[in-house]
C-alpha cells in the first residue's frame, strides 16, 4: 500500500548517516514502521538510569540536549540538533540510559524500532562502523572538558584512527641516495656531489653504509686546511651513520635528528648499519613537509623578491588556515597568525616598492590598516582597506610630497592585488588622494566626523576608526589616534550616532526562531553572516572602545578590555567575545568551504549542530544592542 | 407492518463498526485510545454531487505518531473536476492504485475499528463520508470525533471569536513545517502533528480525558 508518509520519512532519513548507508528498500521498511513524538520546551524524552526504550531516536526537527548526573551535579554532555541520533547505544548493549535527554526546544523526533535496527546493523558493517564512531563522538562535551572520554571505553581507539597528524605520517626520503666507495678522494667525491648538487654523499661498501659526508664537513675541514682535498674521504667522514628502516615517521626522524645532532639520517633495509642502504633523509626533507609552519612562512616573506613569490606564499597560508581551524585550535589564536602573515607581507610590499621607485620617502610616514585588517580579524583573503599618513609639510613642498606617496601608495596596491588582497570597492585605499594625507590633514578630517555625524561620514568613521599601524613612523599613528579620543571625549552624541547605524542591523532571528534571510536578489534564502551576526558584534565593541578611549581595535582584544573596565557588564562582554569567536570560526569554514568570503550562508545546506550553534550566537547580539541603546541615548537622536 | 420494527440487516463490516465503537473499553484510559487523524481529498465542496478521492489517515496513541497504523486508499469515481486536480493531483487515470468506492469504505471502517477520530473542519470530511456510506445504505459513521479547529479555539488565548482557522494557519501558529499539502495523508500527518502540539498545551489548563475533549465541539457529538 502506498504510504505517502513513510515517502516522506524515507527522504528525510536517506540524508543522515547511518541510514544513507542502507539500501532503499530497508530504509523504506524501517520508515513505515516509526514513531513520530512531540515534546515541548524542557520535556523529559528519558532519565539517566531509566530502563531502555524499543526505540531510538533521530530528530526531525528542533534539539534535544544531552546530560548525565554526576555527583549529583548536572553536566550537559551534547545538544543534538536535526538529523542527530540519540539513546541507541543503550538499547544494543541492553543496559540502561547512561544520560538522561530532555527537549532543548520544541522538537519532534523519529523513533525507530531496535528490533528492526539489530537486523540491520548485522548485515551492513558500514553501519555499525558508523554507529561505534558516532557513539564515540557522543561523548564530545561542548561545555567541559572533565569528562572527555570517560563514558565510551572504546573513545581512544578510535580518536587514535582519526588524527593522523603529520608527526605520524611515514617521512619521505630519497630513494636510491648517491654513494662513494672508501677510498675515494675528497675531491672526486666533492666532484660527484657538485654534479649531482647534492649536500651529502654516503661512503660504502656494497651498498652497506659506513660513513657520510656532508657540505659541513668540506666546509670544517678542508676549507680550514685540516685535511687536503687529495685525502681519502675516510678521513673527513661521519661514521658509524645514524640508520633507520624504511617506515620512519616524521616525529621519529626528527627526534633521531635532535638526539644524534645529525643533518642526515640512512635508511637502511633492517635499520641496521649492517644492512643494505635504501635511501637517504635530510633535515632539509622534513622542512618541506613543515613548510606550512608560520615561522617558515614569515622568514620566506622576509626574503620574497616579488608579489607573485609572495602570492604563493599566501596561498600557503590559507591552507595553514584551513589546517588550524580543522584541528579546533582557537580562533583567537589563528588570526593572530594569519594577521602577522598578512603584516609581513604588506611590509614586504612597502620595501619592495620602496627599491622599485628608486627614491626613498621624503618625509616620515605610516602606513594603515583598516577595517578587518585594522582589527586583525582577517582570515580570509578579503579587500584592501588601507591608508597613508605623512608628516606635516609646509605648502610649498606638498604637492611634491603628496605626489611621491600617491605614487607610493598606488604601487602598493597593485603589488596587494597581486598577492590577492582585492582592490577596495569603496576605493579606501591610501592611492585614493583623499585618504593619503599629512598629519594635520587627518585630525581635521576626524574632527569634521565627529562633529558633523552625517550618515555617509559615520560609514567612514566606522572604517577610519579601527586602524592600525602596519609599517613607517608609529609616533604619526599615535598622534591620529589620540586626536580620535580628543574628539569623541568632547562629543559623546557621536557615540549615539554610531549606535544607531549599527542598530540598523537587529538581531538575526524571526519571531518563530527562524533565521532572517536575504530576501531577494542573488543571495536570496541565504543568511548574511556578516551583516547580521558579525558586524553587530564588531560596531558595539568598537562603540564601547571609544567611549573608554581604549587603544585597542581587535574586537576579542577590545570585549575583554571591557571586561576589565566595566566589570559590572563583565557577563555581557563576555558572552558577546565567545558569540564572536565562533562566528568568526563560522565564516572562515564557510569561506574555505566554499571558496569565497564567507558572509552568505545556506541556511539549509547546514548541519544540524551548526545551525544551533550559529542560534546560540544571536541572544548576545540582542543583549548588546539593548545596552547601546540605554547607554547612548539612542531614541535621542534623530 | 411488524417489518418496520423488525432489526435491519446491515452488511457485516457495517455492523462490525457499530460493534467496534459500542463495545470499546479503551476510551477511559487516555494512554489506550487509538485516535485516527484523517483527511479525503474531493472532487469539489458540493456534498451531494461531489465525490471522494482519497482518504488518508494515521492513527496516534499515547502521544506517539503510528506511521506503521496509517491508511491511503484511492478510489474510482464517475464524477470529475479537473478543476480541483489543481489542488490534490489525483488525475482521472493517474497511476495511484484505485478501488471502487464500496471496497474503499470496507478497508477505511476496518482500519477504522474502535478508534476516535479527527480531522481538521470534521464536518466535511466526515460528511463525505457519510455521504458514501449512504449510497451503501449504512451510515452515519458511529465513531466519536473531534476537530482540531475547535481544540485550537479552546485554548487559544486571543480571537476566540475568530472565524475558522485553516489548517495553513494552524500550523503557522503551531510552527509545523508544511509538507505534502493536500495530498490526504499528508494533511492527516499536519492534522496529526497540530493534535499532539495542542493537547500537550490543553493538558496545561485542562484535564486532558476524551470527554472534555470531545466537549470542545458539542455540535459533533450530540
Amino acid at each position: 500500500m502506498k504510504n505517502t508518509i513513510a515517502e516522506r520519512i524515507f527522504d528525510f532519513l536517506k540524508d543522515y548517516p547511518p541510514f544513507n548507508l542502507i539500501s532503499k528498500e530497508t530504509l523504506l521498511e524501517v520508515s513505515k514502521r516509526i514513531e513520530i513524538q512531540y515534546f515541548e520546551k524542557d520535556q523529559i524524552i528519558f532519565n539517566q538510569n531509566d530502563t531502555p526504550h524499543e526505540h531510538f531516536y533521530i530528530i526531525y526537527e528542533g534539539a534535544v540536549r544531552l546530560y548525565r548526573f554526576i555527583d549529583n551535579e548536572k553536566h550537559n554532555l551534547d545538544i543534538c540538533d536535526e538529523g542527530d541520533l540519540f539513546g541507541l547505544r543503550p538499547l544494543i548493549m541492553q543496559e540502561n540510559y547512561l544520560m538522561g535527554a530532555a527537549a532543548n526546544e520544541e522538537t519532534i523526533l523519529y523513533g525507530i524500532p531496535i528490533s528492526l535496527f539489530n537486523g540491520i546493523i548485522l548485515n551492513y558493517p558500514k553501519v555499525s562502523q558508523f554507529l561505534i564512531a558516532s557513539f564515540a563522538t557522543n561523548t564530545r562535551d561542548p561545555f567541559s572538558d572533565k569528562h572527555k572520554g570517560k563514558l565510551f571505553a572504546n573513545v581512544s581507539s578510535i580518536q587514535k584512527i582519526e588524527n593522523s597528524f603529520a608527526e605520524t605520517q611515514s617521512a619521505k626520503y630519497s630513494k636510491n641516495p648517491i654513494t662513494c666507495s672508501i677510498e675515494t678522494s675528497i675531491k672526486e667525491a666533492s666532484m660527484i656531489m657538485t654534479k649531482h648538487i647534492i649536500n651529502s654523499i654516503i661512503v660504502a661498501k656494497d651498498y652497506i653504509p659506513i660513513g657520510i659526508i656532508t657540505d659541513k664537513d668540506i666546509r670544517t675541514k678542508i676549507g680550514t686546511g685540516i685535511f687536503s682535498i687529495f685525502d681519502p674521504v675516510s678521513k673527513i667522514m661521519s661514521s658509524p651513520v645514524v640508520t633507520f628502516p624504511e617506515k620512519i615517521t616524521v616525529a621519529e626522524a626528527q627526534i633521531a635528528l635532535l638526539k644524534h645532532k645529525v643533518s642526515h639520517i640512512c635508511i637502511t633495509k633492517d635499520g641496521t648499519d649492517k644492512s643494505e642502504l635504501v635511501g637517504i633523509l635530510a633535515e632539509h626533507d622534513l622542512n618541506i613537509l613543515q613548510t606550512n609552519n608560520p615561522m617558515f612562512l614569515v622568514r620566506e616573506i622576509k626574503y620574497a623578491q616579488d608579489a607573485e613569490t609572495l602570492k604563493h606564499i599566501r596561498t600557503k597560508a590559507s591552507e595553514l588556515t584551513k589546517g588550524y581551524l580543522e584541528q579546533e585550535i582557537p580562533i583567537y589564536f589563528i588570526t593572530k597568525v594569519i594577521t602577522e602573515i598578512n603584516i609581513a607581507i604588506t611590509k614586504r610590499i612597502i620595501r619592495l616598492a620602496i627599491k622599485e621607485l628608486g627614491q626613498d620617502p621624503p618625509v616620515a610616514y605610516a602606513w594603515l590598516a583598516m577595517g578587518s585588517q585594522g582589527r586583525s580579524e582577517q582570515l580570509l583573503m578579503t579587500d584592501q582597506d588601507n591608508a597613508l599618513v605623512f608628516e606635516n609639510v609646509d605648502e610649498d613642498s606638498y604637492l611634491q610630497v603628496k605626489e611621491y606617496f600617491l605614487k607610493f601608495a598606488t604601487l602598493i596596491t597593485q603589488k596587494l592585488h597581486i598577492v590577492g588582497f582585492e582592490y577596495c570597492p569603496a576605493n579606501i585605499m591610501a592611492s585614493n588622494p583623499k585618504w593619503c594625507l599629512s598629519l594635520k590633514e587627518w585630525k581635521e578630517q576626524f574632527k569634521d566626523w565627529v562633529k558633523h555625524p552625517t550618515s555617509d561620514k559615520i560609514l567612514l568613521s566606522i572604517i577610519f576608526f579601527d586602524f592600525e599601524y602596519i609599517f613607517g613612523d608609529k609616533e604619526l599613528y599615535n598622534q591620529m589616534s589620540e586626536s580620535v579620543f580628543k574628539y569623541i571625549s568632547k562629543k559623546q552624541t557621536f557615540l549615539g550616532f554610531l549606535s544607531k547605524a549599527t542598530l540598523d542591523n537587529p538581531p538575526p532571528l524571526g519571531f518563530f526562531k527562524q533565521f532572517l534571510v536575504e530576501q531577494d536578489g542573488e543571495n536570496k534564502d541565504h543568511f548574511d553572516i556578516k551583516s547580521r551576526a558579525i558586524r553587530p558584534l564588531v560596531d558595539a565593541a568598537r562603540i564601547f572602545s571609544l567611549h573608554h578611549s581604549l587603544k585597542v581595535n581587535n574586537t576579542i582584544a577590545r570585549y575583554e578590555k571591557l571586561m576589565e573596565v566595566e566589570s559590572q557588564n563583565k557577563d555581557l562582554f563576555e558572552s558577546c567575545a565567545n558569540a564572536f569567536k565562533i562566528l568568526l570560526q563560522f565564516r572562515t569554514l564557510q569561506g574555505l568551504t566554499n571558496n569565497d568570503s564567507g558572509k552568505f550562508v545556506d541556511i539549509n545546506n547546514l548541519s544540524k549542530s551548526d545551525r544551533l550553534k550559529l542560534k546560540s550566537c544571536f541572544k548576545p547580539i540582542k543583549n548588546i544592542q539593548d545596552s547601546l541603546k540605554l547607554r547612548f541615548n539612542v531614541s535621542q537622536i534623530p | 407492518m411488524f417489518n418496520l420494527f423488525k432489526k435491519k440487516k446491515y452488511p457485516s463490516y457495517w455492523q462490525k463498526h457499530i460493534d467496534a465503537v459500542k463495545n470499546s473499553r479503551n476510551y477511559s484510559n487516555y494512554e489506550s485510545i487509538r485516535f485516527v487523524c484523517l483527511d479525503t481529498e474531493t472532487t469539489g465542496f458540493d456534498y451531494e454531487n461531489d465525490r471522494i478521492l482519497c482518504i488518508g489517515a494515521v492513527a496516534i496513541k499515547n502521544n506517539k505518531i503510528l506511521v506503521s497504523d496509517s491508511f491511503e486508499v484511492y478510489m474510482q469515481q464517475e464524477v470529475f473536476n479537473k478543476e480541483t486536480v489543481k489542488i490534490h493531483g489525483i488525475r482521472r487515470n493517474g497511476t495511484e492504485k484505485k478501488v471502487s468506492e464500496e471496497e474503499a469504505i470496507i478497508q477505511f471502517l476496518e482500519y477504522l475499528d474502535d478508534a476516535v477520530i479527527i480531522a481538521h473542519h470534521t464536518k466535511f470530511d466526515l460528511t463525505m463520508i457519510n455521504n458514501a456510506l449512504k449510497r451503501l445504505n449504512i451510515g452515519p459513521i458511529k465513531s466519536k470525533q473531534l476537530d482540531t479547529n475547535y481544540i485550537h479555539k479552546k485554548i487559544a488565548i486571543t480571537n476566540k471569536f475568530k472565524k475558522l482557522y485553516s489548517l495553513d494557519e494552524l500550523c503557522e501558529i503551531y510552527n509545523i513545517k508544511m509538507h505534502d499539502r493536500h495530498t490526504a495523508l499528508g494533511d492527516a500527518l499536519l492534522t496529526a502533528y497540530v493534535f499532539l502540539k495542542l493537547t500537550y498545551k490543553y493538558k496545561k489548563n485542562n484535564v486532558l480525558n476524551l470527554t472534555n475533549l470531545i466537549n470542545t465541539n458539542y455540535y459533533l457529538n450530540k
